[in-house]
């Protein structure tokens, strides 16, 4: 494969295209709605009304709107249809030429998809995710080929000058990441891809996964080339059957067509990639912990330092990054750091996806600037909630992030804010609450999920979420004393400040952030004390964090 | 533990081709696990066992292994499995009341299987189905917007069918 085999795939892939196409999504959460059967009746119908040299019907990564699934566009003209079933097939044919498609029509013009600017999620809903020809010719694996032409530490001065962050959570500045690595005297290095997405409530990576396969490996071979890697892993949760089967045909088609392999490029860089797929754990969304499931160990996390970027798989230097992550690098790559470096906020660059659900009308995944306004992802692009009740709160990065009430609704999103606010920007969830929703049940089942999932290799977070969980549910079962909410804010902290890894560092943030917000709610769970008790000097009291 | 010689089965020698193809590798463990319940339907002591000496794998790192994640299974699973999310998106859309709904209608807990050895029931920590929340994944299958009216029904025919 050289540059000239790349440009004759994209051509004579943009030569075969036919003048229409019906797109429909075949994403894991359209599946469930029966969008198989959808794009099989459709491709039936198109040849039924011999229309088969000006239509084609594909199967194409998700839109977005998921609420509405499964979800069919047709193109050129734009027109989009939800909650289509095989029998509206026939109609979505002959409303091509002008006949009425007898399924739901979904206004393509509405802020859900105007307001977002797609950089990673660019050919989602528009190519099919299983074919590398599609990605090839959406300008696809030319980042590859122009970052071969150049020296590494240009690559990685490029992805430090474009400011990207890393998208798992924490926001580490990535090309520092890369810097690191690069650094490390030469030798065996390894590229980790971390696809364990496992925040409840958050599937932009699972989209990520099956709807750009070949974006996410091309990120990751441009980032193998930066660091001096030549072999790849990436970790996928096992509940995400369709992502794995995507990555495995991604890979396939790369490496036969030369794009993974030996002699990229006719050059001498080589890359190979294997998946690896998780058991269900989801400590093993913190690095050392991945490493170590990677290496066929309990998914037990590590003390930091050394980092993996020193000493990472088999001890060698290890670049891990999040699947969101490596699915921008193509695109940064292609059209040079500035243009990435204009998007966004002073300190948080480019867009981000977040899987916006929960109460509200639009529920699905959406792209949007850092920068943009909560209220602005919620009441715009979300539509508010499905009934119309107020929004009470919204909670971002799952069970280590926090609730933000509606007053702070305002609060811009970048990584900053968020945690200014008692929250984080996480992987990308975001969940809408109404007035149904009692704040320290969420709490209850936030720590009731990380509990659940501490590995218990450190005391804190192995004793400490079951002790919370339980003092919890002491309160929301109207148990509780003052003395006991005390007790729980004092563990809270000696939680946060004690554990070994994010997991059990960050688990009582969804009690401390909607004690801040919600004092009340807690409050009026208490019952009086049956006897006097000491007081206690070293919780921290409830009129501080109010 | 004795080591049981079990039958040398079908899928004992697929189970065998894996685990060449992986070149015995120890880092393989969670792979060759996955392929083993995958045929067996869950990982007994035998298995654990032909699994821990294929790799040259003390059997305390097997099952350690297999013990941490909850996605094996060292009991049988029911003919039929119910999978309700309770990822957050499901749990403010009310999954809750679908486990309570199964739990009363065959009289099990989450993580048990029928006494009939009909269905198991097990609840999962977010499939990424949050867009058509709440979600369940019956046999398999993933179904999106389901009430516990409907659940039941389901299930209904699971036990009362043939």
């Amino acid at each position: 494969m050289d540059h000239d085999d790349l440009q004759r795939i994209a051509e004579g892939e943009r030569a075969a295209a036919k003048s229409a196409e019906i797109r429909c999504c075949t994403s894991s959460g359209c599946r469930a709605s029966g969008s198989k059967e959808v794009l099989s009746r459709l491709k039936a119908a198109v040849e039924a009304n011999g229309l088969g040299d000006r239509v084609a019907a594909v199967g194409v990564g998700c839109p977005g709107l998921c609420s509405a699934g499964p979800v069919v566009q047709t193109h050129p003209d734009g027109a989009a249809f939800g909650k289509v079933t095989a029998d509206h097939a026939d109609g979505i044919v002959s409303a091509l030429s002008g006949g009425s498609a007898g399924a739901v029509r979904i206004d393509p013009h509405q802020p859900f998809f105007t307001k977002q600017l797609r950089i990673v999620r660019a050919t989602a809903g528009q190519i099919d995710p299983e074919r590398i020809e599609a990605y090839i010719a959406a300008g696809g694996y030319e980042g590859l080929y122009r970052v071969l032409q150049r020296r590494p530490d240009e690559i990685v001065a490029d992805v430090t000058a474009s400011g990207l962050r890393g998208r798992g959570g924490a926001g580490y500045p990535t090309g520092l990441k890369w810097a690191t690595v690069a650094k490390m005297p030469p030798g065996q290095k390894y590229v980790i891809c971390n696809g364990d997405e496992g925040d409840p409530g958050a599937f932009m990576d699972r989209s990520v996964m099956e709807d750009a396969p070949h974006q996410v490996l091309e990120g990751m071979a441009i980032a193998a080339y930066a660091i001096g890697a030549n072999q790849g892993y990436i970790y996928v949760r096992a509940e995400y059957p369709l992502a794995i089967e995507r990555l495995q045909t991604a890979i396939t088609q790369a490496r036969k067509a030369g794009l993974l392999g030996r002699g990229v490029f006719q050059t001498p860089f080589e890359f190979e990639v294997e998946i690896r797929i998780g058991a269900g754990a989801f400590v093993c969304g913190e690095e050392t912990a991945l490493i170590a499931s990677v290496q066929g160990l309990r998914g037990t996390p590590r003390p930091r330092p050394p980092y993996p970027a020193e000493s990472g798989l088999w001890d060698r230097p290890t670049l891990i990054n999040n699947v969101e992550t490596f699915a921008t690098i193509p695109a940064i790559l292609r059209n040079g750091p500035a243009w990435f470096a204009a998007i966004g906020t002073a300190t948080s660059k480019g867009t981000k996806i977040f899987s916006l659900t929960g109460k509200v009308k639009n529920a699905g995944l959406v792209e949007v600037p850092m920068g943009t306004t909560l209220r602005e992802v919620v009441e715009q692009l979300g539509g508010g909630t499905a009934d119309g009740k107020a929004v009470k709160a919204v909670q971002t990065g799952g069970p280590s992030g926090g609730c933000v009430p509606a007053s702070l609704l305002d609060t811009p999103i970048d990584y900053e804010s968020l945690a200014s606010i008692g929250s984080i920007m996480g992987s990308g969830g975001m969940i809408v609450m109404d007035d149904a929703d009692r704040m320290p049940e969420v709490a209850r089942f936030f720590m009731e999920f990380c509990a659940d999932e501490s590995c218990g290799k450190c005391v804190p977070c192995r004793v400490g979420t079951v002790q919370l969980h339980g003092l919890l549910t002491k309160l929301v079962e109207k148990r509780a004393t003052r003395h006991d909410l005390d007790t729980l804010i004092e563990l809270c902290h000696l939680v946060r400040d004690t554990s070994l890894c994010g997991l059990g560092q960050s688990a009582p943030n969804p009690v401390l952030s909607t004690l801040r917000y919600f004092a009340g709610e807690y409050e009026a769970l208490l019952q009086p004390e049956e006897f006097a008790r000491p007081t206690r000097r070293s919780a921290v009291p409830l009129t501080v964090i109010s | 533990m004795p080591v049981t010689a079990a039958p040398v089965d079908k899928r004992l020698k697929i189970l065998d081709a894996v685990i060449r193809r992986q070149h015995s590798r120890p880092d393989a463990l969670i792979a060759v696990l996955h392929k083993a319940q995958e045929l067996y339907g869950f990982l007994d002591a035998p298995v654990l066992w032909h699994v821990a000496r294929a790799l040259r794998l003390p059997p305390s790192r097997v099952y350690g292994t297999a013990t941490f994640y909850h996605l094996f299974s060292l009991k049988p699973l029911g003919e039929h499995t119910c999978v309700v999310c309770l990822g957050t998106a499901c749990f403010v859309k009310g999954a809750q009341t679908l486990v309570d709904a199964v739990a009363e209608l065959v009289a099990i807990r989450p993580g048990q299987t029928t006494a009939d050895g009909k269905v198991s029931l097990t609840v999962a920590r977010c499939i990424g189905a949050c867009g058509i929340a709440p979600a369940v994944v019956l046999d398999g299958t993933t179904h999106g917007h389901v009430s516990a009216g409907q659940l039941t029904a389901r299930l209904e025919e699971w036990t009362h069918g043939s």
